[in-house]
């Protein structure tokens, strides 16, 4: 995700104890937080026929953020969003203003086209206003057209400026249109791109061809680490116009013929060392050895009050600890990339979320300058932070270098799911203490976890290759966001430690540690409820005083229909299958900052197969103002389905030295019959700044599920994902 | 190199292939430059190769080019354009049924399917036919409205 910039290096950048917790006020105020001093005409150029051509680094990924962006520069340049076009991720034809990720498509890369937008509207203000020979107080922009606002004749922006350039920077201060006369942003636009993927008719990075291309495959070792020691070509030697690429532990074939590549690469013999140094670990061990593991010391990342004196004198104190796997992007297409290295420079198509961030990469990975590499963005299946993009690039590049050729690499569906740097594992220790009058009084909480991401130094085909020999870089300790209870109390300690190694690579996955973090912060809160002998929605609304939290959270309780009543009513309502009925909820304000959002979900339980069946999704969603309500509630809706796949069924398995989730039946995610019913209430506040959408409505998913699965069974659900299995072991 | 007549989106062509056991997904998106159809598992796990051989829904990975000798394929290229696209295409437009899309044109194809064996579907019964084909953005809401557009649209014989 986001290499540059983004919030979660930020806070990790440097590797020393970061203690603002809360963020920067100027990263959580949305617009302006960015000292843009781009030239203008880096970003948006107006055609001589008037259309306008915006270009950003940022990648869409199918979040519909590109359709995001043309309804904020219209906005601003009062020119019809019909007439505006994007060019992204493009090293050669876009500047580079960030990677994607981290939720911060529309906060930070919205508010940069939203400045460059309106520099380009007093622009062309002022040279109508000197066409024209007026004030620039009397004129305004609609429909392209630059006219006295009383009326009269007016001149078009293509006339104007088309065809050339501004030669302005973009104006950081420069005057903002009001929301409150907003007519494009706001509005449910359609997304540009839907009708060429319904017909099949959309362009993906799986899809482009360069003139004389080969295409490739790799093949990774049996085990993490494993040397390879011989290759038999004979034992492919029946299949057409094969050639194998070898470079020390880097085994490739390419050949013309993509089914060749794939039956070369399936069939070829090699022979690879035992398994290298790591010690053996097993999935099952992981949740119990995690909490004694090697690892840095315990860093306190917010501590006030004195927790430790008010939990032991509290009159009631919940402990528990939750787990969180490791799960894979488990991206719906095996990566896939095409590099074309020639001496003359390279160039490299890929579905990467970050355009230059990659270019740094294959720069070094090439032992050339980043300028002598391109890196052109096209989409692939969505990636939902750092998926296999960069390994597969990284693996063409070695194959094209090799052969001489343009070679297109697809990684295999076991590459995907073996290979893919993870989403890390957390151990989640948590107490809570209640007052004799039910009161909350204290909270604990403790993440222990991988070191953050530093996968980057770790690209699989260099690595093996021996090409990229930069040890990899210390990680920070993993995320405490939203492992913090939002609700009032005077003793709260929060604190993060980070293991030695880490048995897989591991990189951002889509809320990255908030899910895990909530499933913990809020299912504890569930916990006090019960133990309190609240109701649970009670329970959070008294602690809370942020108007726009209680607005979420009343909003979602009404969308579920609520029952107010004592945390867990199990087994006494019931469905006509005999399957326990319950509710659940969980309420965050995502990165403690940013995003309201309040979750219920109805749920029915069925004691005897463990099937967890989920009725009813409610979401309340408050992000500010929106840019495009249906692109966002898509987004929300996303959110909410994708972390309930990972949620009921996703882990990554191991055995020994490997992966052994590697297919859709070893790693399953949620087919269509399990799919609720799905409610998302929108809540817009245009007088406040937008933050994102792509995360945040992931974060309370679990806990709003164990929460429920509770209400309805007693059974409280501290490891995820909650598969059949699970439930019934914890039934019986 | 052998050589396998196919009748393809309403049109006859010949392929060749060295290997007979060749999938068909790699024969239409490479000897045919029909790019809709997708490789995703190639393990008939996921869908997104779905195409309708002889009216049925296919995993097109898992098909030997020999076995679709002599049977009619449609692709989601032989379905609509979008310009004109069918009343399930059309659907999915106006749902805005998708994220990455790359899933789509299974989707697609397999409810174009289930909606000729079945014109009217409740929506339990459009999941159950779609339980082949994964989503990964998590737009099966938006999926499964689409279908029951296209269920109710006047032209929904797509």
């Amino acid at each position: 995700m986001t290499r540059r910039l983004s919030r979660r290096n930020f806070l990790i950048s440097g590797g020393a104890l970061v203690v603002s917790f809360r963020l920067p006020s100027a990263f959580a105020q949305g617009p302006g937080f960015t000292a843009p001093a781009y030239d203008l005409d880096s970003f948006l150029a107006i055609r001589p026929d008037g259309s306008v051509t915006l270009s950003t680094s940022h990648v869409d990924c199918g979040t519909g953020i590109l359709t995001a962006y043309r309804q904020i520069a219209a906005e601003e340049l009062g020119i019809p969003v019909e007439r505006f076009s994007m060019v992204e991720g493009d090293t050669a034809a876009t500047p580079n203003h960030g990677g994607t990720g981290g939720s911060t498509g529309v906060p930070r890369g919205g508010a940069d086209i939203r400045h460059a937008a309106a520099t380009a509207r007093q622009a062309l203000l002022q040279l109508a206003a000197t066409r024209l020979n007026c004030d620039t107080a009397e004129l305004t922009i609609d429909k392209g057209e630059v006219r006295p606002a009383a009326g009269g004749k007016g001149v078009t922006v293509a006339s104007l400026i088309g065809g050339r350039q501004f030669n302005l920077k973009v104006d950081s201060k420069v005057a903002l249109k009001s929301p409150s006369t907003y007519t494009v942003v706001g509005k449910p636009i359609l997304r540009s791109d839907v009708p060429a993927k319904s017909t099949g008719r959309h362009v993906y990075v799986q899809d482009h061809a360069v003139p004389g291309m080969l295409h490739g495959r790799v093949l990774r070792p049996p085990t993490i680490g494993a040397k390879l020691l011989s290759v038999d070509e004979s034992s492919i030697k029946a299949i057409p116009g094969v050639r194998v690429v070898r470079i020390e532990s880097f085994l490739g074939v390419v050949a013309p013929d993509e089914w060749a590549a794939i039956r070369a690469a399936r069939e070829l013999k090699a022979a690879w060392s035992d398994a290298a140094a790591a010690a053996p670990f097993a999935t099952a061990d992981l949740a119990s050895a995690m909490g004694s593991a090697p690892g840095t010391e315990e860093q306190t990342i917010l501590d006030q009050g004195d927790t430790t004196a008010a939990l032991a004198t509290a009159s009631k104190k919940v402990e528990a600890a939750y787990y969180w796997p490791f799960q894979s992007h488990a991206s719906l297409s095996p990566c896939c990339a095409i590099a074309d290295v020639k001496d003359s420079g390279t160039t490299i198509w890929s579905s990467t979320q970050d355009t230059y961030g990659l270019r740094g990469l294959v720069a070094k990975q090439l032992g050339t300058p980043p300028a002598k590499v391109r890196v052109v963005y096209l989409d692939g299946s969505g990636s939902y932070g750092s998926n296999g993009a960069y390994d597969a690039a990284a693996d063409a590049v070695l194959l094209s270098r090799a052969v001489g050729k343009p070679v297109r690499l697809q990684w295999m569906r076991h590459d995907e799911h073996g290979w893919d740097p993870k989403g890390p594992a957390q151990l989640l220790q948590v107490a809570g203490g209640l007052d004799k009058d039910g009161n909350l009084i204290a909270f604990e909480s403790k993440v222990t976890g991988a070191p953050g991401p530093a996968w980057v130094e770790t690209l699989l085909g260099p690595g093996s290759a021996g090409v990229l020999s930069d040890p990899p870089r210390a990680g920070g300790p993993p995320t405490t966001q939203n492992l913090e209870t939002p609700y009032a109390l005077p003793n709260m300690r929060v604190s993060s430690r980070a293991l030695a190694a880490t048995p897989i690579r591991i990189s951002n996955l889509r809320a990255p540690g908030k899910i895990g973090n909530t499933f913990a912060s809020e299912g504890l809160i569930d916990e006090l409820a019960f133990a309190a002998g609240m109701d649970p929605v009670a329970f959070r609304r008294r602690g809370l005083k942020d108007p726009r939290a209680l607005a979420v959270i009343d909003r979602a309780a009404a969308m579920i229909g609520w029952q107010r009543r004592p945390a867990h009513s199990a087994q006494e309502s019931k469905e006509a299958s005999g399957a326990l009925k319950g509710q659940g909820f969980a309420y965050i304000r995502y990165k403690q900052a940013e995003t309201y959002v309040a979750m219920a979900m109805n749920v029915a339980v069925d004691r005897a197969t463990g099937k967890i069946a989920v009725r009813h999704i409610a979401c309340a969603h408050d992000c500010g103002l929106i840019i495009n309500p249906d692109g966002l509630r898509n987004q929300v809706e996303g959110n909410i389905l994708q972390t309930l796949s990972r949620t009921l069924h996703e882990e990554v398995t191991f055995a020994e030295n490997r992966v052994t989730s590697t297919d859709w039946a070893s790693y399953p995610i949620l087919r269509f019959p399990e799919a609720p019913v799905v409610e998302v209430a929108l809540i817009d506040h245009t007088e406040v700044s937008a933050w994102g959408a792509g995360e945040a409505a992931s974060a309370p998913v679990a806990a709003a599920l164990a929460n429920a699965v509770f209400d309805a069974t007693g059974v409280r659900l501290r490891t995820a994902p909650f598969t059949a299995a699970r439930l019934k072991a914890a039934f019986a | 190199m052998p050589s396998y007549e196919l009748n393809v989106n309403h049109r006859a062509v010949t392929v060749d292939s060295w290997d007979p056991d060749q999938p068909l997904l790699y024969v239409l998106r490479n000897s045919l430059s029909l790019h809709g159809t997708k490789f995703g598992c190639g393990l008939g796990q996921c869908g997104a190769c779905t195409v309708l051989v002889d009216g049925k829904p296919t995993f097109s990975c898992l098909l030997p080019v020999q076995r679709a000798a002599g049977r009619s394929i449609t692709t989601i290229e032989g379905l609509g354009t979008p310009d004109q696209p069918t009343a399930v295409q059309a659907a999915f437009i106006a749902e805005q049924a998708a994220q990455c899309g790359y899933c789509t044109s299974g989707m697609v194809v397999r409810a174009t399917a289930l909606l000729e064996a079945n014109p009217h579907p409740t929506a339990e019964q459009a999941k159950e036919g779609l339980a082949p084909n994964l989503c990964r953005c998590g737009t099966h809401t938006r999926i499964v409205n689409a279908v029951m557009r296209a269920a109710a649209s006047p032209a929904s014989k797509a």
